[in-house]
């Protein structure tokens, strides 16, 4: 196994290399070359072996990506593209495609930094000649083949991105190259010298970090604020970025977010250059973050909000939180140490701290004995993430009545205080559309069940400024934590005035994908001492509910370029991602001999959820309405942003809630939208079709892939339409009281498990010299093919509550143990199904629209997940397909890693219903048989 | 492990308090009723023994005060959560004094004591519902806006949620927790209104579990070592009905307490008890 890593990541390594000097890709691939030869001869034995079984079982190797590439050849690049961009047919649409794409490749070019869209075109180039590979070498020089293509690949992308803005171009190699040092640290400065034309102007910025001390680092005048965030990132030695975000005092001393994608001199304005890093989006769950290093640094955030009082808590929370500070800073409690309370009252722990608290602090700290720093963070976080203002950034308001309250934006929605108490709560699938107005907010709810029509709730905020700002930090928030991509900046879409401001970073799916990748040893960081605290740029430290807001995070100015946010190995959009996967996997199966695994139950607990359809309505009276919507794009397309106002409409990717075509008419252009939506898909869907294969399941959903790419573009474009979806779905969440869809749900895992080829079962198989009867072995229990899901269901929408655990149990059965020859693998097979599949037993197949494969993988676990898309008569729905495959030598405590999926794919998708839940387990007994 | 929001329903004291005579005529009720005052006092002591015998809870017995009529109903005089005790500011005139005893009653046993002192504040114990994760504050006769602060300012950690009560007493007069992140409601639409509410207001998801009576939602978990999740509930005499909603509960240990003749002085389950748990102080 370690070899095999090792190899990836050498191949990868060179990838980039060549990557990051694009004339030398010849020479790039001609070590990829190597490499892959060097690999070859290493497992020239297990191939011949397996040549044989190639002929029939090759499919088992092959990994869902590889089936796709199948049948996505038979869509023709062409004509996906081109699809892609159909719902924007307009001009300046299209312009602005390119110019995203163009630049995103530049100079390091490295794919996984290349805008989505960007994504599937190379992807589709790369694909198509790997894919003749596919069918007749053995995976494992399909594997090498890939990624020496790349480099050529990059070349070209480079090239044509030549054209784009040289200036922006220049900016992202740049940021790009920074990210990439921080894992290869050999090219890293490279690419920024390559860059870099004319030696500009160098400024020295100081960076307040979060432990107080400060991080001066000389930019360049015209830098954007990206290129300093990745420096501080660097210097910092974190990959998990995307949750933190630098900050600045605006002339009115407020504290603004610096926007990544723009110079920092214009931020600034005044010529005070300096700056603080800050926890910009908290994650809810911080045991979800992927490195301590990450959690250490959000620690020191929330130490400060405790400190300051900005995350109020009560005494006792106080000291426990204290308690846990010391432990991770100091280690054990010496009891040799003198007077170990004048030490704590040295220390900033709370607001009002006393004596009290402090004895408090020092007695639970003294409980602490034998934890780790590394565990005693995460015990602070787990603390520190329930109580109700955390992640809460708050804005002072006043209502309608002209009633001081507060507004506090967080992971879920908008909360409104009075006081201290809560006294309204919008979240974010209540919310249609987020606007401001000079110094108006106003946020359009969703009607409840009994309402008909959408009201509109407005506030009024100090100034235009706090009206923008807590524009933005909605925006920002809604991206973050409620998109699956970000939705892309508005510029000559339809309909916007004023700001065109988007969210532009990662989201927090996305991060969570790139970080479940990040693959490098824990780093080694120093714990610095609370003493620090109180830092000099954190000025204002109030801020309770009542009082003030908090003013860091008071503004966000802007989202991040999302080409810039990826570290070289965790990077990567989802396609990438499935890419250096597979590669792994293919790996793995074709060298058994390295595999140390001795036994190994992988568990499959794949998670499919599904999303209600609604009724299609199609609109009636397109092509006037059209023209009148090209006329007005056009009419708003510039660049000029308005301080005054912006509106933005939420809208949810599509692989979260998918999509049903709006049903009811609001205004004449939404309408005319919707119709256009109609188009695209039916137009889409047709060739898709037809080239679905009858093996529907896998070749189905992995051939849409790049169309569920060009989908979301589309749907993204589409406000009126998401919120529709929104729409859906709230009705949905409203009419089950609880959480509505927990409803475990099926999965061809059993199935799937042969085709697909689970890495390490195959791999398993394979040391074995065992024929794989593993998968077999589930396919005791068929099931209905994920994207046969036909919406027949009317514009109702169902749900169904089902408390897992209950019903799990009480539907678990048993399957077969089967015993193999040589090794003795028990097999065993635990379903759930919901009994609401009544969509998808009868009729035909819907029309598959979209569909998408990703997969992750972290040490001992590999998580697949398919999102297929499927429109039948105008319905339309999206199923998620999460097979999750651990393997280890260990006892794995199943029920744990099966609710713990669920648990995972309910909040992943919290507006989802699980249908189906299989878990497949095998174990082998061989030791002793032996 | 002691930690933040740990061990919801986990008690191991109870505080009660006798029945005055003076309950048959002076104590506060909705609607005209005769009680009886003897037979009140039976169903007490029995309710008493179920905390002391049946679920091993330590109870601190307070004495009747006969110019305190409504002195039985502990709940509205304190909200007890981890180791503070916000000792309340009662909404009825008549009711101010019945905090006394209470606060004494709380400071031998250690809590922290937070006293409601704003004169334009008020607020029942039986207008809060906590869940585990947050409270609920109903905004009823008894209970203004003001006195919903002073309670979310004694429980930083929590985030506290007004819900105005548009019938009934108070909050809890049509619901309660029947378990972690289970909401007992009663149906009747304000009923309901409510529990839209708090859904909507709450960041959390929570279960419902609906019964056809009103007074039957109010009931009173718990969760104690060895004995797991315990439910006192309405008798069948009472409501048959929405005892057969209870008795679907398979993981609980159901114990139905009568509550015949309290209820005609609006009192419920709840409100007769102030549940406290010392080991999960820190």
């Amino acid at each position: 196994m370690t070899t095999e890593a090792g190899t990836e990541t050498e191949v990868k390594e060179k990838s980039e290399e060549s990557a990051a000097q694009p004339d030398q890709s010849e020479k790039a691939t001609e070590e990829n070359q190597e490499v892959a030869s060097a690999e070859n001869v290493a497992t020239e034995g297990e191939e011949k072996k397996e040549k044989d079984k190639e002929g029939k079982g090759i499919s088992r190797f092959l990994p869902p990506w590889l089936k796709k590439q199948k049948s996505q050849s038979q869509v023709p690049g062409k004509e996906t593209s081109p699809t892609k961009e159909a719902p924007r047919t307009q001009e300046a649409v299209a312009k602005v495609t390119e110019e995203e794409e163009g630049p995103a490749p530049a100079v390091n070019g490295h794919p996984e930094e290349v805008e989505e869209k960007e994504e599937v075109k190379l992807e589709q180039k790369r694909e198509s000649p790997s894919k003749a590979s596919a069918d007749t070498q053995p995976a494992k020089e399909e594997k090498v083949e890939e990624s020496a293509e790349k480099a050529p690949e990059e070349a070209k992308s480079t090239a044509e991105g030549e054209g784009a803005e040289e200036e922006k171009k220049e900016q992202k190699g740049e940021v790009e190259g920074e990210g990439e040092g921080e894992t290869l640290t050999s090219i890293f400065q490279s690419p920024l010298r390559l860059v870099r034309k004319a030696k500009m102007k160098l400024v020295v910025c100081h960076v307040t970090l979060l432990d107080g001390t400060e991080f001066p680092c000389e930019v360049e005048k015209r830098a954007k604020g990206q290129y300093l965030f990745f420096k501080v990132c660097e210097h910092l030695n974190l990959l998990e970025k995307d949750y933190f975000g630098l900050t600045y005092k605006d002339n009115h001393e407020q504290r603004c977010w610096l926007d990544p994608t723009k110079e920092i001199k214009r931020q600034i304005r005044s010529n005070n250059w300096q700056f603080a890093f800050n926890v910009k989006f908290y994650p809810p769950d911080p045991s979800l973050l992927t490195e301590d290093i990450t959690r250490y640094l959000l620690c020191l955030q929330l130490r400060e909000d405790v400190a300051s009082g900005r995350l109020p808590c009560s005494f006792v929370t106080h000291a426990l939180l204290g308690s846990y500070t010391l432990q991770a800073e100091l280690g054990d409690y010496e009891p040799e140490q003198p007077r170990p309370l004048d030490y704590i009252s040295q220390l900033t722990f709370a607001p009002n701290q006393n004596k009290e608290m402090e004895e408090k602090i020092l007695e639970l700290y003294m409980s602490h004995r034998g934890m780790t720093p590394a565990q005693a963070d995460s015990q602070f976080l787990e603390n520190a993430k329930k109580l109700s203002m955390y992640g809460v950034d708050l804005h002072h308001a006043k209502d309608s009545e002209g009633v001081d309250i507060m507004l506090g934006v967080c992971a879920n929605g908008l909360l409104v205080y009075k006081d201290r108490l809560r006294i309204n709560r919008f979240a974010w699938p209540k919310i249609l559309k987020i606007s401001y107005k000079r110094n108006n907010f106003y946020i359009k709810i969703r009607p409840g069940e009994a309402e008909q029509f959408e009201s509109t709730v407005g506030f009024k905020l100090p100034n235009h400024r706090s009206a923008k700002r807590l524009w933005k930090v909605c925006v920002e928030n809604h991206s973050f934590f409620r998109l699956n991509t970000p939705e892309p900046p508005t510029k000559a879409r339809f309909l916007t005035l004023g700001s065109k401001f988007r969210y532009s970073g990662r989201t927090q799916t996305q991060t969570r994908q790139a970080s479940s990748l990040i693959d490098r040893p824990a780093p080694t960081f120093e714990r610095t001492s609370s003493k620090r605290i109180s830092r000099s740029l954190d000025g204002a430290p109030v801020i309770s509910i009542t009082e003030a807001g908090r003013d860091l995070a008071s503004s966000a100015e802007n989202g991040r370029e999302p080409n810039l946010e990826l570290p070289s190995d965790s990077k990567t959009t989802e396609v990438e991602i499935e890419e250096t996967v597979v590669i792994q996997e293919v790996s793995k199966a074709t060298k058994p001999g390295h595999v140390t695994v001795t036994m190994a139950p992988p568990v499959t607990p794949p998670v499919q959820q599904e999303v209600r359809e609604q009724e299609v309505k199609a609109a009636e009276e397109a092509v006037a309405l059209e023209e009148a919507k090209a006329g007005k794009q056009e009419s708003i397309s510039s660049e000029s942003e308005s301080e005054e106002e912006a509106e933005y409409h939420p809208n949810v990717a599509a692989s979260i809630s998918h999509t049903q075509i709006p049903e009811e008419k609001e205004e004449e252009i939404e309408e005319e939208k919707r119709e256009e939506d109609m188009k695209v898909e039916n137009s889409y869907s047709t060739p898709d079709a037809a080239s679905l294969p009858t093996v529907a399941s896998q070749s189905a959903e992995a051939a849409a892939a790049e169309a569920e790419e060009s989908r979301r573009e589309e749907e993204r474009g589409k406000k009126e339409r998401a919120e529709e979806e929104e729409r859906a779905e709230e009705r949905e969440t409203e009419e089950s009281t609880e959480d509505p869809m927990v409803t475990p749900d099926e999965t061809p895992n059993g199935h799937t498990l042969s085709e697909e080829g689970t890495a390490a079962l195959v791999a398993l198989a394979e040391e074995e010299k065992e024929p794989k009867m593993n998968g077999e072995t589930s396919l005791a229990e068929a099931e209905p093919r994920p994207q046969v899901i036909c919406c027949s269901e009317p514009p109702v929408v169902k749900t169904e509550m089902v408390t897992i655990s209950d019903t799990f149990a009480a539907q678990k059965t048993e399957i077969a143990t089967k015993e193999v020859p040589i090794v003795h693998t028990e097999t065993k097979t635990i379903t759930y199904e919901a009994a609401q599949l009544d969509g998808s037993a009868d009729g035909e197949p819907g029309v598959l629209m979209t569909a998408q494969t990703i997969t992750s993988e972290s040490l001992c676990t590999t998580t697949t997940t398919h999102i297929t898309k499927t429109l039948k008569g105008g319905l339309s729905e999206t199923r998620i397909e999460k097979r999750i495959v651990i393997t280890g030598d260990a006892d794995i405590d199943h029920d744990q890693a099966l609710a713990q999926a669920i648990k995972e794919a309910k909040e992943q998708h919290p507006d989802m219903s699980v249908t189906r839940v299989v878990v497949h387990k095998e174990t082998e007994l061989a030791e002793e048989e032996d | 492990m002691a930690g933040l929001m740990a061990g919801f329903g986990n008690f191991t004291h109870a505080v009660v308090r006798g029945i005055p005579v003076s309950l048959a005529k002076e104590a506060l009720r909705g609607k005209e009723s005769e009680v009886d005052v003897a037979k009140a006092r039976r169903e007490h002591e029995a309710y008493v023994e179920v905390l002391r015998m049946r679920l091993g809870l330590e109870v601190v017995e307070l004495p009747a005060d006969e110019s305190l009529p409504d002195c039985v109903f502990v709940e509205d005089a304190a909200v007890v959560c981890g180791d503070t005790a916000l000792i309340t500011r009662p909404g009825a005139e008549s009711r101010r004094k019945e905090t006394e005893a209470m606060k004494c009653a709380l400071k031998e046993l250690d809590l922290n004591i937070v006293e409601m002192t704003d004169e334009t504040a008020t607020l029942d114990g039986g207008d809060v519902l906590f869940t585990g994760r947050e409270f609920f504050v109903g905004l009823s006769k008894r209970t203004n806006q003001r006195g919903a602060e002073i309670l979310a300012d004694a429980f930083k950690d929590y985030a506290v949620s007004t819900v105005p009560v548009l019938e009934g007493l108070h909050l809890k007069s049509f619901c309660s927790m029947g378990g972690p992140g289970l909401i007992v409601i009663g149906s009747s639409e304000p009923a309901q209104k409510a529990l839209k509410t708090m859904q909507q207001m709450s960041d959390h998801r929570y279960d419902k579990l609906t019964v056809p009576d009103d007074l039957a939602a109010n009931c009173i978990y718990m969760n104690l070592p060895n004995k797991g999740h315990v439910l006192l509930h309405c008798t069948a005499d009472e409501f048959p009905e929405s005892v057969k909603v209870f008795e679907k509960l398979k993981d609980h240990m159901l114990i139905p307490v009568s509550n015949m003749e309290k209820v005609k002085v609006d009192g419920a389950l709840t409100c007769c008890s102030v549940l406290i748990n010392k080991k999960a102080n820190i």
